[in-house]
């Protein structure tokens, strides 16, 4: 590393409150070898000085487990929607460029409010209900190699990344995004939850479900879990195409 | 739930297809006839004219088909928030213009039924005929206007016909979708080929 790469350089979308309107502020860090973002951000918070010299307030942003599985540390970094925990300062383009998923609700800073991917889970039915006032006993088994399959669905951490790059998914639509979506596929496909897949599928067959999606894919491009959205879309699509038909025409085959 | 907006959504996937996409198609296979000189073309265009209960299939298959899908898309056009600039992705990319194409469409198809088919209708012309359209395309900016409505609209079908497969799930896997891709491509080049040639044939 040459001798620009002794400080780094933050651009920071802020914002004091949800109703307050955003600003830029500037950061400048000394570099530390294999730095990234969430590190940089604790620097700041550690410091709360801009580049202009003046005090000012920390930087607010989410974070949890630090190895990018809980999904909480998601932001759009230069342009982009990952997460701040694996985002490594050197493969970054300086400037960088930090801003919240303004798809959803900003609390302050880098935090949103992710509300609504949880509703969106209830409104699909995405759990598989097995509660009852007696021991309904054993499901049917599943086999191994689905099990391998659907564990990679099951690798959802509703980051919110996939909402932020779906340009079908804005103020305008209420499309609930590719995340649950995938979910109603991941709980359909277990033995016992099959049970219920006919109710799964109607939910997603409502007002701003799996009919919103336009197909631009970017939600397997930029999934950081390598989750097949799109996979589970087209399946979808073809599960309720049927279920079309049935609802329409009825069926023997409710289940 | 009311699912009203899924059968609207997956109406309009399948206008595209069947009618629009065929009439397309058609469309563009007669108006070669063009290349085979002038009455070759009027004969054709003659024929077409002068089907059976042309009106009802004017109605049924091409107007009120193509009306849903323009006022439909022109809403779902509009519903988007294009990304294109930071998601520089094929499909993306291809999202983003397929909404662009289709409103370009509506202007362009307007237009284009507004300088031949309503003329007609108002009595303005006897036919469609190889005249009028060789008088349109007299005009190189009218030339350059029907080549770019004609490339829009092969792109705007072959890509449809690639999210029509989608949309109603009969291609599903990545691999399925790629070939798909190449598939649609074709489609695109061969009627492109098809439209520019009879486009061609008028100057």
């Amino acid at each position: 590393m040459g001798e620009a790469a002794k400080t780094v350089i933050f651009e920071i979308e802020r914002r004091d409150s949800t109703e307050k309107e955003s600003y830029f502020e500037k950061f400048e860090l000394p570099y530390r070898a294999n730095m990234n973002v969430i590190s940089a951000l604790m620097e700041i918070r550690r410091n709360p000085v801009n580049m202009e010299g003046k005090k000012t307030t920390p930087v607010n942003w989410d974070m949890n487990c630090l190895e990018e599985v809980c999904g909480a540390c998601s932001m759009v970094i230069n342009g982009k929607a990952r997460q701040s925990c694996t985002a490594l300062v050197d493969q970054l383009e300086q400037p960088i460029r930090l801003q919240p998923m303004k798809t959803f609700p900003v609390v302050r800073d880098l935090v949103v409010d992710r509300s609504r991917m949880f509703d969106s889970l209830k409104k699909v039915k995405a759990w598989v209900p097995i509660d009852g006032t007696h021991d309904l006993g054993e499901g049917p088994r599943m086999p191994e190699r689905k099990r391998q399959w659907a564990y990679e669905l099951s690798k959802c951490m509703t980051c919110g990344v996939c909402l932020e790059a779906c340009p079908n998914v804005n103020e305008k639509s209420d499309f609930i995004g590719a995340a649950p979506l995938s979910q109603v596929r991941l709980m359909n496909a277990h033995p016992t939850g099959a049970m219920n897949r006919d109710e799964r599928l109607n939910a997603i067959m409502g007002e701003g479900g799996l009919a919103s999606c336009g197909n631009s894919q970017n939600c397997v491009e930029s999934c950081p879990k390598g989750i097949p959205l799109t996979t589970s879309i087209a399946a979808l699509n073809r599960e309720t195409t049927v279920q079309m038909f049935r609802n329409f025409f009825g069926s023997d085959h409710a289940v | 739930m009311d699912n009203r907006e899924f059968l609207l959504r997956r109406l309009h996937s399948l206008l595209g297809i069947i009618p629009i996409g065929l009439f397309l198609t058609q469309h563009l296979i007669v108006n070669h006839f063009a290349t085979q000189g002038v009455e070759a073309f009027n004969n054709a265009s003659h024929f077409m004219a002068n089907l059976p209960f042309v009106i009802f299939l004017e109605i049924f298959v091409i107007y009120l088909p193509i009306m849903y899908h323009a006022f439909y898309g022109v809403y779902i056009a509009f519903t988007s928030k294009h990304n294109p600039g930071h998601y520089s992705y094929l499909r993306n990319i291809l999202f983003t213009a397929q909404r662009y194409t289709g409103v370009f469409l509506v202007i362009f198809i307007a237009w284009h039924v507004f300088e031949t088919r309503f003329q007609v209708a108002i009595g303005n012309a006897a036919e469609a005929d190889f005249n009028m359209m060789a008088n349109i395309l007299d005009n190189p900016w009218m030339l350059a206007f029907y080549i770019v409505g004609v490339l829009t609209a092969t792109f705007h079908l072959a890509n449809g016909l690639w999210s029509f497969l989608v949309t109603w799930g009969i291609t599903q896997s990545e691999k399925a979708q790629r070939y798909t891709t190449y598939f649609t491509l074709l489609v695109f080049l061969v009627l492109s080929v098809i439209g520019i040639r009879a486009l061609l044939a008028f100057v």
